[in-house]
């Protein structure tokens, strides 16, 4: 038995886990300055750990004042979208050894929406494109139902990728179509349109199609796949666009 | 001791008890934007519909007319040497040719423009850059295909 304890004292000299890690940070204040600048942090972090763990550690023990969203920080609530490296994700779903740590990491708000606080941006417009497809159940029949509403497995599965949808922005946030001017209903919207137009149950998808059939609807979608590359619950997305698109012509023809 | 009485379970009693009741229900919590007779009608319409699926099948179109078009007045029978006047006059005798130029005219010049269109839409950010730029860009098209259809159907071989 004296042998591992010696391995385990041996290993642990030999190597510590922690590593040292920039971690560059577009920073906004609106009371101090309008312009937006980068903030370099040099963390000791393990590299198993998370981005979030970064900057957690930044706001706890470096600079409180850096501001961001985040509420369960295991990839759920969707609070904590971000563009790391360029790239729109989760950081509490996004290593650090997976992103190159030998270079600054860089970690700025989702682009498209405005910025209120260094990662915070007002997401209302995002959230109204979401409520304008109507995300709820509409049935025909108004009275209270009585029981469950039945389904079978194929007909659950046929929207079952439109469910996972955390509503996180990442995917409206990375559209080129969504940063010119806002009005595009996004990929997130249109996502959760799908989640219900192609439910057995529900009895409102040719609202919710005229809704898509908007001049800032479902066309145009360029499809250049940045939904589906930035979507952190591997959503389909334009997939899910085009089949959309596809209900809308079948419909009429 | 404790001042709530346990039950078995160890669940206490509901404290406080329900502020609404049948007298007094809890207010009503409206659906989100509710789309009613009197919501203002968005730009709703077929046309963008129309538009993108046009966009498809006149692709489709236009790559079998434009790669004919292109074999035949570039690389077959001598090439782009053979092109003149005569040439031109030869195959607009025919009415297929006069149909074949017309189509790809009016496709390649609504094509063009509804691609620019959708490039305006995307990358304009100034209402006003819109409209000037849309505004040149139907007038573009407008003459190009004028112009071309009244050549098409008034093309003269005998002019001097």
């Amino acid at each position: 038995m004296a042998t591992p304890v010696l391995d385990k004292v041996e290993a642990e000299a030999a190597a510590s886990p922690y590593i040292t890690v920039t971690f560059r940070v577009r920073r906004f204040n609106p009371e101090v300055s309008g312009e937006a600048t980068w903030e370099d942090f040099q963390l000791e972090i393990d590299p198993k750990e998370r981005v979030l763990d970064g900057l957690h550690k930044i706001k706890w023990d470096v600079d409180g004042t850096l501001t961001f969203r985040r509420s369960c920080a295991h990839g759920i609530c969707g609070s904590d979208a971000m563009r790391i490296n360029g790239k729109n994700r989760l950081a509490c779903k996004t290593l650090i050894k997976d992103i190159n740590p030998e270079k600054p990491i860089t970690v700025e708000p989702i682009k498209g929406l405005t910025v209120l606080k260094d990662l915070v941006v007002d997401m209302e417009p995002f959230f109204q494109a979401y409520r304008d497809v109507m995300p709820f159940l509409i049935t025909k029949e108004t009275n209270e139902p009585t029981r469950e509403r039945l389904q079978s497995a194929e007909d659950r599965e046929r929207f079952d990728d439109t469910t996972k949808c955390i509503l996180c922005a990442a995917c409206t946030s990375s559209c080129p179509v969504f940063w010119n001017d806002g009005q595009y209903f996004g990929p997130a919207a249109i996502v959760n349109a799908h989640r219900f137009i192609f439910d057995s149950r529900d009895e409102a998808g040719e609202q919710r199609l005229e809704i898509l059939n908007d001049r800032d609807g479902v066309w145009r979608c360029r499809t250049t796949f940045n939904c589906t590359d930035a979507c952190p619950r591997g959503i389909e997305v334009t997939k899910a666009i085009q089949e959309v698109k596809r209900a809308l012509i079948t419909r009429r023809f | 001791m404790a001042t709530t009485e346990t039950t078995a379970s160890g669940i206490g009693p509901v404290e406080g008890g329900s502020v609404y009741n049948v007298d007094n229900p809890a207010p009503l919590i409206e659906a989100p934007r509710k789309r009613t007779k009197k919501t203002p009608r968005t730009t709703r319409g077929n046309f963008e519909m129309a538009a993108w699926l046009f966009m498809r099948l006149s692709g489709v179109l236009l790559v079998v007319l434009v790669i004919t078009h292109l074999l035949i007045q570039l690389v077959l029978d001598g090439g782009v040497s053979k092109i003149g006047f005569a040439f031109v006059a030869g195959r607009w005798a025919s009415p297929f040719w006069q149909v074949w130029d017309l189509l790809m005219l009016w496709l390649a010049m609504l094509h063009g423009a509804n691609g620019l269109r959708t490039v305006i839409n995307d990358y304009a950010e100034r209402a006003n850059t819109r409209l000037w730029l849309k505004g040149l860009l139907y007038t573009a098209t407008v003459f190009t295909i004028l112009l071309g259809t009244l050549v098409i159907f008034t093309f003269d071989p005998n002019i001097r």
